[in-house]
């Protein structure tokens, strides 16, 4: 029963004493024990530090502390570093790399006294857009579990879907957040670039990668973003702006909103998914907003401008796996060229290395110009339409995907299929700004995600919008057949 | 464009990575596959577009004072170390 509650619930109950942290984390870890065996969602339990952090957050409420996460449970993505708790980041190369610090994602949530029960399952290097890719192994979607749940950070959606914490941490560098939370219907905020700490994320690409949250609803997940959120030093990237109170604007009034929908974002959608977006879209006139269209003309170019960014970062990145300092390291190396060559050959997956490969062409001589600047160049033009569409509209909506979880092994073998599952969420990524997904229905029995997407710094409005539609309909409640 | 086997055996030497036989033709066809489709951005017009390369314009690198921020670590960091001696990485030798 305990995993039904709200964050907000959850936390008058441990403010009143009704319930304990201890108590709490208990029952979500006898509902991993229960339920991860066959979805694979978390690869690292840590349950003994967990009951240790549950018993600082009992005492600190003794002592007359308050706060929302104070004792409240939640699964990190094992891509953020975790002090003294293995960070493998779903690679072979960093299966024995145990942190030597906390990401400050990480340490502000512990701050706040929020209880780390593990580490969730992801695509190697959040290289993946299904979580097959991962060393451990595919994550199941607990609505299907002969199917994806979307990636790369599959196993903090599969895990918050099947309830086995009240929320969980992820990244979205092209869509791992929005994408997977759309397919096991929960809740993903992706911020604003620069929003959250990066510091001690394990990187992929640099200018793309965000930190954000899994949650059930969207007022729980104003929450969490605001233990997230906030400038850090150690992050060169990391803005420098003040954290308005997510929660205090929940409730605000939609009349007068204006939405924009987002015309290329329908183009070639199925009938039924298209629907669903339309339904979404009359809920919010009665709430009092306004809908137009608006048009990204150049938005189907946001694929192939990704696929040249993001692997050019990645190769640059992942050029610190060496064998040397940290990670895997080849048996018996010849010498130190075979050292380095044999120990990424061996410790990266098929996955990573076609990414570091196909970085590694377009930065290359003679194709730097052709690809790499010119993809920035596009990149510009995409930025300069959201902008353009911001002067018509406050917020944008469209689908998250253009279709519901898909079978585990369907789409593995063909990387540029794959990669077109993030063709509605690359956008907001390229142009730096904040997305959201939730529920809005079902396709086939499967849940489908609805996309908003703000200017920068709009994750207030992001989150307010998403509210106001969650008071209205029931599609954020339920839960997948056996995990109620 | 596609791209050869020798293409593929020039990339991956530069990015520091074996790859073995069974593998090369999985990789030969996927990024052939993979480079055709980004060459689509070469339909896009881009004369007179400056490239970007931070998602928000206006942000410059900050300074901070030239001060030690950090304390000595390195017992703690080369605990993940393959191998180490007397507080050294240890590599196969490089110099005869």
């Amino acid at each position: 029963m305990l995993h039904t509650f709200s964050i907000g619930e959850l936390g008058r109950r441990l403010s009143a004493k009704e319930i304990s942290s201890v108590e709490l984390t208990r029952h979500f870890l006898a509902r991993i024990e229960r339920l991860n065996p066959t979805l694979n969602a978390l690869i690292t339990l840590t349950a003994d530090q967990a009951l240790a952090a549950a018993g600082k957050a009992d005492a600190r409420r003794a002592a007359g502390e308050q706060g929302p996460l104070l004792g409240i449970p939640l699964i990190h993505k094992d891509i953020f570093c975790t002090d003294g708790v293995r960070t493998s980041c779903g690679s072979r190369m960093l299966d024995n790399f145990v942190a030597p610090y906390d990401a400050t994602v990480v340490a502000r949530l512990k701050a706040d006294g929020a209880v780390m029960l593990g580490k969730a399952n992801m695509d190697e290097f959040a290289m993946g857009s299904s979580n097959e890719t991962s060393y451990y192994g595919p994550v199941k979607n607990p609505w299907d579990t002969t199917k994806v749940p979307g990636g790369s950070s599959g196993g903090s959606a599969a895990a918050t879907a099947a309830r086995l914490a009240p929320f969980a941490t992820g990244t979205d560098t092209g869509g791992s957040i929005r994408q997977p939370a759309a397919l096991t219907g929960v809740t993903g905020v992706k911020p604003t670039y620069g929003r959250v700490s990066r510091f001690g994320l394990v990187a992929f690409a640099s200018s793309l990668d965000q930190a954000g949250v899994f949650a059930r609803s969207a007022a729980d997940a104003a929450l969490v973003l605001q233990s997230m959120a906030g400038f850090d030093p150690r992050d060169s990237t990391s803005i420098d702006e003040p954290v308005p109170d997510y929660s205090a604007t929940l409730d605000a009034p939609l009349a007068g909103l204006k939405i924009g929908l987002l015309r290329e974002f329908f183009d070639g959608l199925e009938a039924r998914n298209a629907a669903l977006i339309h339904d979404a879209l009359k809920i919010y006139r009665q709430l009092g907003a306004t809908t137009v269209e608006v048009s990204l003309p150049n938005l189907p170019m946001s694929v192939p401008t990704y696929y040249v960014v993001a692997p050019a970062e990645c190769s640059s990145n992942l050029s610190r796996f060496d064998g040397v300092r940290y990670g895997y390291r080849c048996e018996n190396p010849k010498d130190l060229l075979d050292l380095y060559t044999r120990s990424r050959g061996e410790g990266f997956g098929a996955e990573v290395k076609r990414r570091i490969m196909t970085g590694t062409y377009v930065l290359s001589a003679g194709y730097f110009d052709a690809y790499y600047l010119k993809a920035q160049k596009v990149r510009r033009l995409i930025t300069n339409d959201f902008r353009a569409a911001f002067k018509q509209a406050d917020l944008l909506i469209g689908p998250t995907t253009p279709t519901p979880a898909f079978a585990i092994g369907a789409k593995i073998d063909d990387p540029v299929t794959m990669y077109l599952n993030e063709i509605y969420t690359i956008g907001a990524n390229l142009a730096g700004l904040p997305g959201l997904s939730l529920p809005c229905g079902y396709v086939d029995s499967l849940p489908m995600g609805l996309q908003l997407i703000g200017p920068h710094f709009s994750e207030a409005k992001l989150l307010n919008a998403a509210h106001r539609f969650q008071e209205a309909t029931d599609w954020h409640r339920q839960a997948p057949r056996g995990y109620e | 464009m596609s791209l050869t086997r020798q293409d593929v055996e020039k990339i991956a030497r530069l990015a520091r990575l074996s790859i073995t036989d069974a593998e090369m033709p999985v990789y030969v066809t996927s990024l052939s596959s993979i480079v055709n489709f980004v060459d689509e951005l070469a339909r896009a017009q881009t004369d007179h577009v400056e490239p970007m390369a931070h998602p928000l314009d206006g942000q410059h690198q900050r300074l901070r004072a030239d001060v030690v921020s950090e304390s000595d670590h390195h017992e703690k960091y080369q605990a993940n170390a393959p191998a180490v001696q007397a507080g050294l990485y240890v590599v196969p030798r490089v110099i005869e």
